[in-house]
């Protein structure tokens, strides 16, 4: 035993778990995931008093050893010894929300009775307070039969004799044989002695949530309630963009600066155009969407952190429960409005398979901000800049009118998959409604550092190696001297266009799109380079170069092209990072396989119907 | 018995208690969930909210804790008037 000894927190969602977590372990934090599963594994570092360190492992939330979702199967698993890859804890922190007691204490037991050293950490006991509830610790702390501490994470108070208790916890030789989970009281028994529990250590009690209630008659309200969802929404995709220009700019220019200096250093030659067109251009384009991604994540995490959004998933789940799906897929599906990687891990929480896989199936629909750049520039060249209505232009109107085909492509995607392939019973929608909190800068700031760290990786990983892979299949082989072929048309790449054109040919694409869709399967955005490259124009950024090509594509395209291109993408699963994260978190190639076939046979047959509609209607 | 009324029917903010529950018309996994949200003969529950007129779904405290089912589950579960 010369490891740091291994201590869990573990609690009901909503205690307060990941905050207290915060407050021990500061930024000495590491996200990782566990082995098979897509469940992220929060660890951290405690320094004890002497200076031995522990290592703390942040459970997800769970109501029971009895697992729902793949988050609770892995706090069960853990507890009880057996995930892969994980030691069996020293000692467990049981997180339970002082105003919540008599549900969270169910857990609680469950947990005890488990034989592993336990401290009871009795969290927003202010909140519990505030709200009109004295609780007697010492009373819990008997009934229990271990030590209960008082804290509140946010303001970092009882952390001291939580450490203590630690301390003490990991110092004892562990003694007794571990209960198996089937020696465990049932659940009614359980709950049932967990109230009484909750009631002896009640000293007065007063009605519950004043705030809660308040602000819930609003936001819950069935006329107030959508128009306040549907303004937040506004509010939010507003952001997305306006605050993200500056940012998104300061990147462009400093990958552009890169490459200029990569340019001067390396001598000419194959290698300079691998790490400037390949490489950092390549990268670059990906990243110039951390800003518009981090932006989403900031109003995702104070929606989540306040409590409001579950209260969306409340007013959006008759309308999801009309395609078969439950509120819950409505956070997923939201995150996938910036990207559908993350949108797809934030299915975990859902509890029923099909439900959650469907949602899966259906996120690439959702308009992320990586089909942006495509539409732009089409809409820019095709689409006059005409008012409609005042305050309403045409090409705006066309850039809505693509999203809400997204959408209206997911919900009917949903219910036809629901009734086929991810045929069920119809789930349920059940959830615990946390009371409203103010979000604490620092859990949200840190949070928002975990995603962009995942989001870098991946960019410095998976997508450098793509964009290498791409560039070399554009590259090679080069053509003869003096032959007069392009050295594109002459590649690898060239050549599978050649092929794809024969196919795309009936829906009106041409060979410069063709060869638009091999590279934007590492990322969409990277078509409009493409094309860029195709035109030899260089560099689409100028205001110049962007004109050159909005002039080409006006040449080179009929609208109806231009319409079937722009249908294409929003209905085509073009990104193989969307792919690589179906296959993880359904374990296996079943399922993105499917994803792949049917959005690419829906995107060919609906930009072919717009393109013969469009040639028809003499456009 | 047959005078009580389902938590689906129960008017808003009037405190009830849960009398019964018909675990046999729900599946299993939902089950489970209600008993671990606390659902249990003899405790308080009350109706606070419904979402959208018609079908959608309703909000009630459960114990101490404000919980969101559909209107399905929660004409399963049977009140009795009073805290």
């Amino acid at each position: 035993m010369n490891a740091a000894p291994l201590v869990a927190l573990v609690g009901n969602p909503n205690a307060g778990k990941s905050a207290l977590f915060n407050a021990l372990t500061g930024a000495r934090q590491k996200v990782g995931n566990y082995p098979g599963v897509t469940v992220e594994r929060h660890s951290g570092r405690l320094v004890l008093d002497d200076g031995r360190p522990v290592e703390l492992v942040d459970l997800p939330g769970a109501y029971s050893l009895d697992p729902g979702s793949l988050d609770e199967q892995v706090t069960r698993n853990v507890v009880m010894g057996s995930q892969a890859g994980e030691r069996r804890p020293d000692a467990l922190v049981v997180v339970v929300d002082a105003a919540n007691l008599d549900n969270h204490l169910r857990f609680t037991l469950q947990l005890i009775a488990l034989g592993l050293p336990v401290v009871v950490a009795l969290n927003m006991v202010d909140l519990a307070e505030r709200d009109g509830l004295t609780l007697d610790a010492d009373i819990l702390a008997r009934e229990l039969g271990v030590t209960v501490i008082p804290t509140v994470a946010v303001r970092r108070r009882g952390l001291d004799a939580l450490k203590a208790e630690i301390d003490r916890l990991v110092a004892q030789e562990r003694a007794q044989a571990v209960a198996s989970a089937d020696q465990i009281d049932d659940i009614v028994t359980l709950q049932r002695r967990a109230r009484r529990i909750a009631s002896a250590a009640t000293v007065a009690e007063t009605p519950t949530r004043r705030w809660t209630h308040l602000f819930d008659s609003v936001a819950l309200h069935p006329i107030v309630g959508p128009i306040l969802l549907i303004a937040l929404l506004f509010i939010m995709f507003q952001a997305v963009f306006a605050w993200s220009q500056t940012p998104v700019e300061w990147i462009e220019d400093g990958f552009k600066w890169l490459e200029i200096q990569a340019g001067l250093l390396l001598p000419e030659g194959w290698f300079r155009s691998l790490i400037t067109d390949g490489l950092i251009a390549g990268v670059g384009a990906v990243i110039v969407f951390l800003p518009l991604i981090l932006i989403l994540f900031l109003f995702i995490l104070v929606l989540e952190a306040t409590g409001y959004m579950v209260r969306a998933a409340f007013l959006m789940d008759r309308l999801m429960a009309q395609v078969g799906l439950s509120g819950r897929a409505f956070i997923p599906l939201l995150s996938s409005f910036a990207c559908a990687v993350p949108g797809i891990m934030a299915t975990r929480t859902i509890d029923d398979e099909k439900d959650r896989l469907t949602t899966i199936l259906i996120a690439p629909l959702m308009t992320c901000s990586a089909r942006l750049p495509v539409y732009t520039i089409i809409i820019s060249a095709f689409i006059p800049d005409r008012q409609v209505l005042p305050f309403v232009g045409l090409q705006g109107l066309v850039l809505l009118g693509l999203y809400l085909m997204g959408i209206v492509g997911a919900f009917v995607a949903a219910l036809l998959l629901r009734r086929t392939v991810t045929k069920g019973a119809s789930s349920g929608f059940m959830m615990e409604m946390p009371k409203y909190q103010w979000p604490h800068i620092r859990d949200v700031l840190l949070g928002l550092w975990s995603r962009a760290l995942i989001f870098l990786k991946r960019a410095g990983t998976t997508i450098a190696l793509t964009t290498v892979i791409l560039w070399a299949l554009l590259s090679f082989p080069k053509p003869p001297e003096g032959s007069g072929i392009s050295p594109v048309d002459y590649s690898i790449a060239g050549r599978i266009a050649s092929g794809i054109e024969v196919v795309v040919r009936p829906i009106g694409f041409n060979r410069d799109i063709a060869l638009a869709l091999v590279p934007a399967m590492a990322a969409r955005e990277v078509a409009v380079a493409a094309i860029g490259t195709v035109y030899a124009i260089d560099d689409t950024e100028h205001e110049g170069g962007q004109k050159a090509m909005t002039d080409k594509l006006k040449r080179n395209w009929s609208l109806p092209t231009a319409l079937a291109f722009l249908m294409w993408f929003v209905f085509a699963p073009q990104c193989i990072s969307t792919i690589a994260v179906t296959r993880r978190e359904t374990n296996g190639w079943k399922w993105p396989a499917f994803m792949v076939g049917y959005l690419f046979v829906t995107a060919y047959v609906m930009a072919g119907i717009t393109y013969w509609l469009a040639v028809f209607a003499g456009l | 018995m047959a005078m009580l009324s389902s938590l689906e029917t129960l008017p808003r903010r009037q405190p009830a208690t849960v009398a019964a529950i018909d675990w046999a018309q729900l599946a299993l996994p939902e089950a489970r969930r209600l008993r671990e949200l606390g659902f249990d003969e003899g405790v308080g529950v009350e109706v606070l909210h419904r979402a959208t007129l018609g079908s959608g779904p309703i909000a009630c405290r459960i114990g101490r804790m404000t919980v969101a089912l559909r209107r399905r589950v929660a004409a399963s579960i049977r009140v009795a008037p009073g805290a």
